[in-house]
């Protein structure tokens, strides 16, 4: 199964000068904008929403209904999430640094559709090269006069600026990055009253959209929404960044179709195991996700709807796979470690309940575990995420509490014996 | 009055400038204070204060939230080792151990002549060449505990002034997370990440 690239497709075929302005407007870059100018906004939400383009930056929510939902108030803004932080996630980096004009023109043609005329780009600050590589381009795009005043020779003006960050996950959530965005503390708002669309950036209405979301919405007005949704045979449309990463011998940032299997992805796409070492798991779409193991999971369908099924979630499309030599609680913790890291400390459920899980799971992984502490970790969890449900029942205001209940689940379901092992060999059996 | 030389004000200046809010200036700004004195300085975070019509209170409660803003000493390179999950599985920890080892600098800490600090960091996005390293944020990817030692022991000795990310991966890198494709002139000057905005953002404030 196969579906042609569409942001990946330049810098494969011109991987020496894929990010300048010369090579993006020989290769049909910036048409879109120009056209997206004389279309009318109801025509341009309608289209996005008709090609069924998920928002990939992990909620996998419709980015039409999304514009489609903005509120009246003027003026709105929209700001482009670049604070790829999920760990296992790589993508942005890459298109920032390798097509980033194919960004900016995802960014026009949203704000003509949702009536923008500031839009900033939140890059995280542990990207100093991508936001160079795209300064340089907004540089260009001001200079040939398709930024500013007056783009394209048309009356519709438009600034877009670089926000960096520095150094908070959080920052990613769309609410936390508005505070970021205003000069606060990155901690995330309430949802209602706060979603962005209605009481955004300076309380007014306000797109957020995940890098690759934009990067898609040049190539949906170029080959238009229906041929977009019907990429692929699956109900997810267009196509699907992965970054994949962990003990597979070829690991990199791919853009696939929906619809194929695990077992295609890791051993045929990632090359496989390596040194020909068996698969253990794998964490299916960023560490906020509940882990797969191969006698469940391998010949699933990668799709937002078989992997929701399953338990799990597509993500941000970030792929870590682990093989046997891998300790499961050792990466339990690591994952843990970084939300308990990351926790913002407005909700007493994430910000105890991280500190304490990551706490437990290094004793057990120190040789000090109890017989106990995995039902008491399971017990800490439930108080995160009410039933380890899935989706979670949420007990604080965003997702990230919940993310770092995924490897508990992990541990509770598929690797019991390992934590057992722990326990009564006083300390880690991989050592 | 800001105790800042004429470039750096205009530079504030222009920052301010390109948002529609003074206050969303703050971030920018604290990395600016922090090139000025090599961290961020009560005195730093005061001056910012200044700018964007907020109390001290109210920039220190923001620098505090987030890791790059470095309230202590830093070195003048800034090592920043990543053991998140896909870099662990793949030797993080063992780069971390070397470089600690190397220079003598446990996590969090900076030597006595404020030339090298050391730090565990959480995803860097580089998980596709793992482990990876970052000085000064510039990124190397595919980094074994026998290069990061070499890598310690070049900044001592090289000392180089610019931190160029293509140079470094060069001499200490391995697998990347993908083709970099184009070569970088210069770097960082210091343990803040190397990014000058130049937007043309025209707001209400300025005009």
């Amino acid at each position: 199964m196969t579906a042609p690239l569409l942001i990946t497709k330049r810098m494969t075929e011109h991987p020496a000068d894929s990010h300048t302005i010369r090579r993006y407007e020989s290769t049909g870059g910036y048409r879109q904008a120009k056209r997206a100018l004389e279309m009318t906004r109801d025509d341009l939400v309608d289209e996005v929403k008709a090609s069924g383009l998920l928002g990939r930056g992990g909620a996998a929510f419709s980015a039409g209904l999304k514009w489609s939902f903005l509120a009246p108030a003027r003026p709105s803004y929209l700001v482009v999430n670049g604070d790829e932080s999920e760990p296992g996630t790589f993508k942005d980096r890459q298109l920032l640094e390798r097509d980033p004009h194919q960004m900016i023109e995802g960014i026009i043609i949203t704000a003509v559709a949702n009536e923008v005329h500031d839009a900033f780009v939140y890059i995280r600050g542990e990207y100093p090269k991508p936001a160079r590589r795209v300064q340089t381009a907004l540089d260009e795009a001001y200079a040939n006069g398709y930024l500013g005043k007056g783009i394209f020779g048309s009356g519709y003006d438009l600034e877009v600026i670089i926000h960096l960050g520095a150094g908070a996950y959080i920052c990613g959530e769309e609410t936390a990055l508005i505070n970021s965005l205003e000069g606060l503390r990155g901690e995330p708002r309430l949802k209602p009253p706060y979603f962005p669309a209605a009481k955004g950036l300076y309380m007014m209405p306000t797109i957020v959209n995940n890098v690759e979301t934009i990067s898609n919405i040049p190539h949906i007005l170029a080959m238009g929404a229906g041929k977009f949704a019907g990429l692929t045979a699956s109900a997810d449309t267009g196509t699907f960044m992965m970054s994949l990463s962990g003990h597979v011998r070829k690991p990199g940032n791919f853009e696939l179709p929906h619809g194929i299997t695990w077992r295609h992805l890791i051993y045929d796409i990632g090359g496989g195991i390596r040194d020909g070492r068996e698969l253990k798991g794998w964490i299916p779409g960023g560490a906020s996700a509940p882990w797969f193991i191969p006698s469940k999971h391998l010949d699933l369908e990668i799709t937002k709807e078989a992997t929701g099924a399953a338990g799990s979630m597509l993500g941000s499309g970030a792929v870590i796979v682990m093989d046997e030599d891998t300790c499961m609680v050792r990466a339990a913790e690591r994952v843990v470690r970084f939300f308990s890291h990351e926790s913002c400390g407005q909700c007493t459920p994430c910000r105890e309940g991280t500190t304490w899980l990551e706490m437990i799971l290094r004793r057990i992984e120190e040789g000090q575990g109890r017989a106990v502490d995995l039902d008491l970790m399971v017990d800490v969890s439930d108080g995160i995420s009410i039933d380890l449900a899935w989706p979670p029942r949420m007990t604080t205001i965003c997702p990230l509490g919940p993310s770092a209940v995924s490897p508990i689940i992990a541990l509770r379901d598929f690797f019991r014996d390992e934590v057992d092992a722990h326990v009564t060999n006083g300390g880690c059996p991989f050592d | 009055m800001s105790h800042w030389p004429e470039a750096t004000q205009d530079r504030a200046r222009q920052i301010i400038s390109r948002y529609p809010k003074k206050r969303s200036a703050v971030m920018p700004l604290l990395y600016l204070a922090m090139a000025e004195d090599g961290h961020l300085t009560d005195g730093g975070m005061e001056e910012v204060a200044e700018w964007c019509a907020i109390t001290p209170a109210q920039v220190q409660s923001v620098a505090s939230f987030y890791t790059m803003y470095k309230r202590e000493k830093t070195g003048q390179y800034l090592i920043s080792c990543c053991t998140s999950i896909s870099c662990m599985l793949l030797g993080g920890d063992e780069v971390l151990a070397a470089v600690e080892d190397e220079s003598g600098v446990p996590h969090g800490e900076t030597d006595d002549e404020a030339l090298l600090s050391v730090e565990h960091v959480e995803c860097i996005g580089a998980c596709g060449g793992a482990p990876a390293v970052q000085v000064n944020y510039e990124l190397i990817e595919g980094v074994t505990p026998v290069k990061a030692r070499e890598l310690v022991n070049w900044l001592r000795a090289a000392r180089p002034e610019v931190v160029n990310t293509d140079e470094m991966q060069q001499l200490f890198g391995g697998r990347r997370s993908f083709d970099w494709a184009i070569v970088e002139d210069g770097g960082a000057v210091g343990p803040y990440p190397a990014f000058q905005p130049l937007g043309t953002f025209q707001s209400e404030a300025s005009t």
